[in-house]
């Protein structure tokens, strides 16, 4: 069964119509890019997921529960795990509490084993020298680390990472792909919003495509990429 | 292990100074003046309103200009057991928290509706309201408030008592009796603030403090904790605003329910002393009883140099006076961090003993 199934889900803001009827199944362990312009409504779809937002129209399920109507701390405790584009750290606690936080509520961690799973996903995402700081005195790079690894914590089944490659040299972003690739390993299914395609087609198996909140293709991203009005929207080469 | 014995023993001194003090501070009606227990008694209660308000503004994210309406409350639910039914003051003091808590209920509902600033005006606006309908209590003197009777503390609860043990006036046992409940409170506070801050609960609470958003997204049910620590704290603010009206024996709307000395004042004690520090409100209430009886000959002069050393503090020692010596120092009284663990090895071994 999907994990997470989208069914005609359309969210307007005023006139604008963000999302328009996307509809799409992410099976158990799979990993899906989004990519579209700016604007395209991608993160106001992660919002639409994780329940930040509710839809105007269409259905949302998790494993075949209808959660539609659930708040955004429902849906984490139902295994959605969500980064943010714009790094939200918990700024006063230290990195390794802001993951204690995320595993004791909305990965149900007894107090007794949140520690050494804390530690354990900030040694894989490069974070454990900085467990002690303060997260608001972090740079941007590790911002963008904090808020995958904080996501880890809720121990989820479907993460989404909202660009979180964007600004990182070749190296880091390599390392990135890496960590990413052993969290996909775990069998944790994947969305991921990415403007850097070489990070994001080395990791995922379809490839979606959104414009002006309409899912203009999804399938391989080979496929996809070699799709000529995908290029010619997402790319800007005239075919 | 040289330094974890150092550690061990500089907190084994820490306690044993905490005892000391705290031992001290209960023999001060045995051993000190009156004059001494009624300023202590003042001290400890602008600290247990202190440390409510610091829960609120500096852990919960609730910067509440209200809580003057918990205060009067309190002391108008008190005066109205003893005066109209018969109750003890004690006992009125226990009603007094719990009417408070009551009323922070539907003050919940409506204030959480605001963010910020505008939480700030609300909470002030409804404890404006709070005042309005005190004074229109006649059967407890309305505008012009009210005294407890004559002789009323005199048989207190536990006044007849320590009146005999210690050999000393009625009122005299009656302020001993009050000033221990106010350092009980004061220690109880202390107590539950830190058991609270360090559990999984108190770091939910900070997570929502510092990003709402973010908050939700990990599993925490923000209003769930707000409103759990806004009610716990208007109880507290309600007990102390009782206490405090037995010790002045007199109630009217504009003391009980005044937003300078119940507030505002509780606000400069924090915000000096180091707001989202345990240690930071003791701090403060001391630097404000020193700055008070040192300045208490100048009148006004008094509050603008208040105002000008809140300004100071906030432009230049945000973190507060507390803030201020644990950076210089590094060293931090009951510090509400969790520490992460030492690293494991790679293979996840125990690491071996050091000889």
């Amino acid at each position: 069964m999907a994990i997470l199934s989208l069914q005609n889900v359309s969210k307007s803001f005023g006139a604008l119509k963000v999302t328009d009827d996307v509809r799409f199944e992410l099976a158990e362990g799979e990993a899906l890019g989004i990519i579209g312009p700016n604007g395209a409504g991608k993160s106001t779809l992660f919002n639409l997921i994780a329940g930040n937002l509710r839809p105007d129209e269409g259905v949302i399920t998790l494993s075949g529960r209808d959660v539609t109507g659930e708040s955004p701390m429902q849906r984490c405790a139902s295994g959605v795990g969500r980064s943010f584009q714009i790094p939200q750290p918990f700024g006063h606690l230290s990195v390794y509490e802001n993951l204690l936080v995320a595993a004791r509520f909305g990965g149900g961690v007894s107090g007794h084993d949140a520690p050494a799973l804390c530690m354990d996903i900030l040694r894989r995402t490069g974070l454990a020298e900085s467990a002690a700081k303060p997260a608001g005195s972090l740079s941007l790079l590790s911002r963008k680390r904090l808020e995958l690894a904080r996501a880890m914590a809720t121990r989820p089944r479907v993460i989404l990472l909202d660009e979180i490659a964007g600004g990182l040299t070749d190296g880091e972003c390599v390392e990135l792909v890496a960590t990413i690739r052993g969290i996909h390993g775990e069998g944790i299914a994947i969305i991921w919003i990415e403007h850097v395609l070489h990070a994001l087609t080395s990791v995922v198996e379809r490839l979606m495509v959104l414009n002006f909140g309409k899912m203009l293709m999804i399938g391989a991203p080979d496929e996809v990429m070699a799709s000529p009005e995908v290029k010619e929207i997402y790319l800007g080469i005239e075919v | 292990m040289s330094s974890s014995f150092s550690k061990g023993s500089a907190r084994s001194l820490g306690i044993a100074i905490a005892v000391v003090l705290v031992l001290g501070m209960i023999a001060v009606p045995v051993i000190g003046s009156r004059a001494l227990v009624q300023d202590l008694f003042s001290v400890l209660t602008l600290l247990v309103l202190a440390l409510n308000w610091n829960m609120l503004a500096g852990f919960a994210g609730l910067v509440s200009v209200g809580q003057q309406a918990f205060v009067g409350i309190g002391a108008y639910v008190m005066f109205a057991c003893t005066i109209l039914w018969g109750l003890d003051p004690l006992v009125g003091v226990l009603v007094g928290g719990v009417a408070a808590m009551l009323f922070s209920i539907p003050m919940a509902f409506f204030a959480f509706r605001l963010n910020g600033a505008y939480f700030a005006i609300g909470t002030w606006a409804v404890a404006d309201i709070a005042r309005l309908v005190a004074s229109q209590w006649t059967a407890l003197g309305g505008g012009t408030g009210t005294s407890l009777p004559k002789g009323t503390t005199k048989d207190m609860f536990g006044v007849p008592f320590v009146k005999d043990l210690l050999d000393v006036s009625s009122a005299a046992a009656a302020d001993a009796v009050t000033y221990w409940l106010a350092l009980a409170l004061a220690l109880a506070m202390l107590t539950i603030s830190y058991v609270f801050l360090r559990s999984k609960m108190g770091l939910g609470l900070q997570a929502v403090r510092d990003n709402l958003e973010a908050a939700r997204s990990v599993g925490i049910n923000p209003t769930r904790l707000k409103a759990l620590v806004f009610t716990l704290c208007a109880f507290g603010t309600g007990l102390t605003g009782a206490l405090i009206f037995i010790q002045i024996t007199r109630v009217t709307p504009q003391a009980a329910f005044a937003v300078i000395d119940w507030t505002a004042f509780v606000i400069f004690i924090v915000v000096i002393g180091g707001i989202g520090t345990l240690p930071g409100p003791i701090l403060g209430a001391l630097v404000f009883y020193a700055l008070e009886r040192l300045l208490a000959d100048y009148g006004t002069v008094y509050l603008i140099a208040l105002g000008l050393l809140g300004i100071a503090v906030m432009l230049f020692a945000r973190r507060g006076l507390w803030g201020l010596i644990t950076d210089r120092t590094g060293f931090d009284l009951l510090p509400l961090g969790h520490a992460p663990p030492a690293p494991l090895s790679e293979t996840r071994q125990p690491v071996p003993e050091r000889t």
